[in-house]
């Protein structure tokens, strides 16, 4: 249930990205911006590892009030960043593991197509959300970067906050209304 | 504290779940942080603290973000204050939040009062607010979390902007501005542009506003509407300031417009003196709507340049560029800087040799440009460049006015005349919209156009490859008038060459071509000939022009100094000699005709070498019968054109009486066909004794086969040549018969062969050599031969050679008896008998011997058979003989053979062939046919 999912250059320019709903598109691109400091920062702390024993997921980077981010770089330091609802309890670190592992996969394909000029901006097929569902439904035939990354990433519209279940334990300072 | 991400993560999951009225989660969440923080303060010091700095400095953004969202609510942040709703909320708010619990009620600070205090008033907000704002900052800084506090820092600069203040706000914008472009994220780029554009607006910033709205409104991620209103706005800047002239504004122009390719007329960029150049630009507008540019102008840098190749009209007609389009990169936004600002690796092979042997010593690549691969990247130049676009001044400049640019690519058409001859490069591109100037400030790559000034040029060569003498050949004159007018009466002047005519038709004509090689006009040539010099009056035509005609010119043929090779063939071996000639001279002999022209526009004459080539090649023969003799001429072709070949003749220039040459040549007219040889032959007699060396004359007439009528009459080929020594001497017979009783020889059993020398004539003029010697008016001359069988038909059994002394009397005869014994069977040709004339050593002089050297180094292997043919041999003054060649075999000159002149000595049994049978008891049977 990714609402952004972003690929980004070794030099931090985006070579994908990719929200939805667009409306709130500039909210993400600031977002996955600025979480660059925390990947930046875990690679750094990680920087002396070995390649064959580092840990390309790097994990949750940091949480906001309504979403959470997490971040994978590859050995070549492109970045994946993927933002997901934070509603949405369902999603354990394996399967975003999994997500961002098929999403290293769909980044290897576009690769090693010999019409892609590495660093060049991906290039979609896809130019508005409505064609996302059809796309899916297309299949794999289709092999399209974008397809692929939403497939992967299990799209579905964001869940509104307000139909989590109620009656939760809240803890902190007291409140009167 | 690797639990600080968790428990933000709780905190916001928990409060996703509960319904409460706008502002009091913020309230929450601000108060829960900030008491986290206080705990940790609490228990931790300094050090501690600091070092985690990390894991907290996230609550402390998260408790600014709630901070200032609840003042957005409460009516803080706006400029007149909360207004009475913005009261009631906050009211509601306060109340909210209860009493503060017991255990911090009495401390002087604690997050409840700092939440109460801070929404109470507008002042103590903005100074929460701001001590909030400024420690996250200064935290995110430290770790160097430099995205984080740009982002704060944006919305810091969101509350100035509010507050009216936005000369703070400007340095976060700016901050945050540059870290988006340096990183290439264009959303939060144009988002920030946008803010910026406002602030610099409220600060009256017109150049910086002006620019950044050129950026805007060429912003693709903006809407149309948008990037409209910011076109306007510079647009209505323009127009309110043309009333007041003098002050330019000049922003760089990749905002405004991007220039996409160039093209020159004419296409090589290169224009004479006088000439039109006309530079086509397309540019390609970024502005969402037309816009009207009052001028156009590319400032153009001109320099004399010291190599002129490049202004001729050579390099003119050979340099044509495909095109002329000179394409630029498109310039894509400025980003992603990393990649896209580096030039690509210009790569070389590079291979050292040593100097000694040039073995290769070393090999390698080099990079030509690491000057700007390696250049440190310097972090402090601002990526948008607004200071370093320079207006340049220059002399030249090319202007285009009152364009109206539209939307997309535009043509835009620069015209200019050529003045000073030199190179002039594009330097700056501009376009003017009122005191708004948008500058190129470097067109890259390089542009040039050059102006040349040439010097009138006559060009004379052959229109075929070659020139063939004898025969009417065209010829090209080409003029190229460069920056000389050719006037109506000026001609060239041909100072004539006796050896070469021209020849003067009725009807020349000249065409004129224009610099391009396109048909101006065509005009009539008059050729005027007097008997020294042939005057040619050129037509009109204007400087740098063509002048193009032909004229026909006719060198007269004459054999060529060396003449046909006098190649006396003798009857002995005519094939072999004659493929040896025909291997070495298959190239044409030529000869030189130098003209010298004067021209109009120069003192000094040109002087110009017509090289003509003769077609054909001479080569004679003499031919005896016995005592008659033949002369037998061959012409051969050697051009690639047929000729018609009529009235052979062969005349002996010594006049003398008593020879006659009796042609015997049936057809008057041969042709000769390209590279094909023609044969003509003459019996030659005499009635007395004829003189030692004939003097001929060989002369035919051709014209070529192709052409039936010539307008001129051509010259015969005529070729003169010497016969030497004609006159048959001595009879060679020699004659093979099988041995006695025997019907026919046999392989391998001796058969006799039989020569017989015969003199055939007495005394003559010829004899009188040192070989003749005297003795009681009787005369005897020294002769040896030697028989000889190349194919090895025949083994000679014992001498092969020997010494004759021949008496010179008419038919003395002298026999010689000799065996052979035949190799195969079947018809075998007889050996070959060669005579040679035996010269005595005494008689030799020093210069006679370098001349005949190559008899002496043969004659070492004669020598022996010499020496044995005169101990049995009835030879006088063998003493002498003797001795030279027995014991002083080097050093001293020793007796000479020469060969008899092939006319001399005719073989009478050339040609026979004896009939050899195999041997009964051979076991191989060899058959030899030939």
């Amino acid at each position: 249930m990714a609402v952004c999912v972003a690929v980004i250059a070794k030099e931090n320019y985006p070579l994908y990205i990719r929200s939805v709903p667009a409306e709130n598109e500039l909210k993400f691109h600031y977002m996955v911006h600025t979480s660059l400091d925390v990947v930046d920062e875990k690679i750094s702390a990680m920087g002396k590892a070995l390649v064959d024993q580092r840990e390309l997921y790097l994990g949750l980077l940091y949480p906001t009030e309504d979403y959470k981010v997490y971040g994978y770089v590859t050995n070549s330091k492109v970045k994946f960043v993927m933002v997901v609802d934070s509603s949405n309890t369902a999603l354990r670190d394996n399967e975003i593991r999994s997500m961002f592992r098929k999403l290293h996969n769909s980044y290897t394909d576009v690769m090693c197509n010999p019409f892609y000029n590495p660093g060049d901006r991906i290039q979609s097929s896809l130019q508005i959300n409505t064609d996302l569902t059809s796309a899916c439904h297309r299949g794999a035939s289709q092999r399209s970067f974008h397809v692929r990354v939403f497939q992967t990433c299990s799209w579905e519209l964001p869940v509104s906050p307000h139909t989590a279940p109620e009656g939760l334990l809240v803890a902190g300072p007291s409140m009167a209304w | 504290m690797s639990w600080m991400p968790c428990f933000l993560s709780m905190l916001s999951t928990l409060v996703l779940g509960v319904s409460v009225p706008p502002g009091a989660l913020d309230c929450w969440v601000f108060l829960s942080c900030l008491e986290v923080l206080q705990r940790i303060e609490g228990c931790c010091d300094r050090a501690q603290i600091d070092s985690n700095i990390a894991h907290t400095v996230g609550l402390w953004s998260y408790a600014t973000e709630k901070l200032k969202s609840l003042g957005y609510l409460c009516g803080l942040v706006s400029e007149k204050g909360p207004n009475s709703e913005d009261l009631n909320r906050t009211v509601d708010l306060l109340a909210g939040l209860g009493a503060e619990r017991p255990e911090t009620a009495n401390t002087a600070q604690s997050p409840y009062k700092k939440l109460k205090e801070a929404l109470s008033s507008v002042e103590a907000f903005e100074k929460h607010y701001l001590d909030l704002s400024h420690a996250t900052i200064e935290m995110y800084t430290s770790i160097g979390r430099i995205r984080s506090a740009k982002f704060v820092g944006k919305d810091l600069a969101e509350f100035y902007m509010r507050k009216k203040s936005p000369q703070k706000a400007e340095v976060y914008l700016q901050g945050a501005l540059k870290n988006y472009l340096a990183e290439g994220w264009a959303l939060p780029l144009t988002h920030t542009r946008k803010q910026l554009a406002e602030c610099q607006k409220h600060l009256g910033q017109i150049e910086n506003y002006l620019q950044t709205s050129s950026l805007l409104a060429g912003d693709r991620h903006l809407t149309e509407d948008e990037r409209e209103h910011f076109c306007r706005e510079i647009l209505s800047f323009a127009r309110r300031q043309t009333g007041s002239p003098g002050h330019k504004i000049v922003l760089p122009m990749h905002s405004f417009a991007q220039l996409r390719d160039l093209h020159f007329t004419p296409s090589n960029a290169v224009v004479h003196v006088g000439g039109v150049v006309s530079v086509e630009i397309t540019v390609c507008s970024q502005m969402p709507v037309p816009v009207p540019v009052e001028q156009v102008a590319i400032n153009v840098h001109f320099s004399i340049e010291q190599n002129s190749y490049r202004k001729t009209a050579e390099w003119l007609t050979r340099h044509k560029t495909a095109n002329g389009m000179v394409s630029f990169p498109a310039e894509t936004s400025p980003f992603p800087t990393s990649r896209n600002s580096l030039p690509a690796l210009e790569l070389y092979e590079m291979l050292e040799r040593s100097p000694s042997d040039n073995s290769l010593n070393t090999t390698g690549i080099i990079c030509k440009n690491v000057h700007m691969l390696l250049r440190r990247q310097e972090s402090g130049a601002s990526l948008e460049t607004s200071a370093g676009v320079t207006l340049e001044d220059g002399a030249h400049v090319l202007k285009c006015t009152d364009v109206t640019l539209e939307p997309g690519p535009n043509t835009i058409t620069f015209q200019t005349q050529a003045k000073e001859p030199g190179t002039y490069t594009l330097r700056q591109l501009c376009a003017s919209v009122g005191p708004v100037w948008f500058v190129l400030p470097h067109i890259y790559p390089l542009v040039q156009y050059d102006v040349y000034s040439q010097e009138p040029q006559l060009h004379v060569e052959p229109l075929a490859d070659s020139l063939l003498a004898g025969i009417p050949q065209k010829v090209k004159f080409t003029i190229t008038t460069g920056h000389y007018t050719v006037k109506n009466g000026d001609s060239l002047q041909l100072s004539n060459v006796e050896a070469m005519l021209i020849l003067c038709h009725e009807e020349n004509r000249a065409v004129i071509y224009s610099n391009t090689r396109e048909k101006a006009s065509d005009a009539s040539l008059r050729v005027q000939s007097s008997d020294k010099v042939t005057s040619i009056s050129l037509p009109a035509a204007p400087a740098y022009h063509v002048i193009e005609f032909e004229l026909e010119v006719l060198s007269l043929p004459s054999a060529p100094a060396a003449g046909g090779e006098s190649i006396g063939l003798g009857m002995t071996e005519p094939h072999g000699k004659h493929e040896d000639t025909q291997k070495a001279g298959q190239r044409m002999a030529t000869m030189d005709h130098k003209v010298s022209i004067d021209c109009p526009w120069s003192i000094y004459s040109t002087v110009i070498a017509l090289t003509f080539s003769m077609p054909f090649r001479t080569t004679h023969s003499l031919l005896s019968a016995g005592t008659r003799k033949y002369v037998q001429v061959c012409v051969q072709n050697l051009s690639e054109l047929d000729f018609q070949l009529s009235d052979s003749h062969l005349v002996d220039t010594g006049e003398s009486t008593d020879l006659q040459l009796i042609p015997l040549n049936t057809e008057s007219e041969q042709r000769a066909h390209s590279r094909q040889a023609v044969f003509f032959v003459w019996e030659l007699k005499w009635t007395r004794e004829p003189p030692p060396s004939l003097h001929c004359r060989f002369s035919v007439g051709f014209c070529p086969a192709s052409e039936e009528r010539l307008s001129v009459s051509l010259k015969p080929y005529t070729c003169e040549f010497q016969v030497e020594n004609f006159f048959t001497l001595y009879n060679v017979k020699a004659e093979i018969s099988p041995p006695p009783g025997v019907e026919h020889c046999r392989t391998g059993a001796l058969c006799s062969l039989e020569v017989s020398i015969t003199r055939l004539s007495d005394l003559l003029e010829v004899d009188k050599d040192e070989a003749l010697t005297e003795s009681d008016e009787y005369f005897s001359t020294k002769l040896m031969y030697e028989v000889v069988d190349n194919s090895s038909n025949w083994a000679v059994c014992g001498k092969s050679s020997g010494v004759i002394s021949m008496p010179v009397a008419a038919q003395a005869t002298h026999r010689v008896h000799m065996e052979v014994m035949p190799l195969f069977a079947g018809y075998l040709p007889l050996p070959d008998v060669r005579l040679f004339k035996y010269l005595p050593h005494h008689s030799a002089h020093s210069s006679q011997l370098d001349a005949d050297s190559w008899i002496e180094n043969d004659s070492l292997s004669v020598d022996k058979h010499v020496d044995d043919q005169l101990d049995g041999g009835s030879v006088q003054s063998r003493g002498s003989v003797r001795t030279a060649a027995g014991s002083e075999h080097k050093g001293l000159p020793m007796p000479r053979l020469r060969a008899l002149p092939p006319g001399q000595a005719f073989n009478a049994s050339a040609g026979t062939q004896v009939l050899v049978i195999p041997s009964r008891d051979d076991h191989v049977l060899e058959v030899s046919v030939t």
